[in-house]
């Protein structure tokens, strides 16, 4: 049988992006861990400067969005392995979809809506 | 006598019952990622969103979220969510480790699976500790 080396889609590209998401966000953990530590804790004010930094924010929106990739192949997944009938895997991916894009637009709303 | 003629030893299984079957470290260690992923999407994202979005808000709205955290019943959604979290990012990890062929041989991957499940649950206990 002939394959397609690339964008054929048979899982590849999903397998390097789970990979590139998990080190995103594990290099995250690390930063956030190092700004915990230099300012020796959280405190209020260091906590409201931080969200108020617009270079922080970009990484946090970073961050989140490697996330909810991460999330959305993690449950594709999860999906194809249990829900087997066509109509119910279909209606459960568009809810997971709906649920992460609603999560997204939250993070925005977080970080820019001046709440 | 051909190897079809031969009478069986013992009558081999039909079916593959998930809960008759014993699962090796690795297979709990892999089932729980899937469950602790699963678990952080419905409920460890929108905890975190919120609580967050609480603590900017006002030193009020971070006081309500904290003091809801902090509950009988929030202590052990928090609980949950630790677990998850620990569990999840070591299982991840001993993942990338495989993928660059650290520990692929049967025993050693057995030990690193046993490794995961048990440091995620010594953390967890951690944090249990730290809440009550």
């Amino acid at each position: 049988m002939h394959k397609l080396a690339v964008g054929a889609h048979y899982g590849g590209w999903d397998w390097l992006v789970q990979r590139a998401t998990a080190l995103v966000m594990l290099a995250y953990s690390v930063l956030l861990l190092g700004i915990v530590l230099w300012n020796g804790g959280l405190a209020y004010p260091v906590w409201k400067g931080l969200f108020a930094n617009g270079a922080f924010r970009v990484v946090t929106f970073v961050f989140m969005a490697a996330l909810l990739y991460h999330a959305w192949v993690g449950a594709r997944n999860v999906l194809m392995d249990y829900a087997k009938p066509t109509g119910l895997r279909l209606a459960l991916m568009i809810a997971v979809v709906a649920l992460l894009a609603a999560y997204a637009a939250w993070t925005a709303q977080l970080l820019w809506g001046g709440a | 006598m051909t190897a079809a003629d031969r009478p069986l030893a013992k009558p081999r299984p039909i079916y593959l019952n998930l809960m008759a079957i014993r699962q090796p470290v690795p297979a709990i260690v892999s089932i729980l990622h899937r469950i602790s992923g699963v678990l952080l999407i419905v409920a460890g994202i929108p905890v975190l969103l919120w609580f967050v979005g609480a603590s900017l808000a006002s030193p009020e709205r971070y006081a309500a979220a904290y003091g809801a955290l902090t509950s009988w019943f929030g202590k052990l959604v928090l609980l949950a969510l630790a677990w998850s979290v620990f569990h999840h990012v070591l299982a991840g990890i001993r993942h990338l480790l495989l993928d660059i062929h650290v520990g692929l041989d049967l025993a050693p991957a057995r030990r690193s699976a046993a490794v995961v499940l048990v440091v995620a649950l010594l953390l967890t206990l951690a944090c249990a500790v730290r809440l009550w």
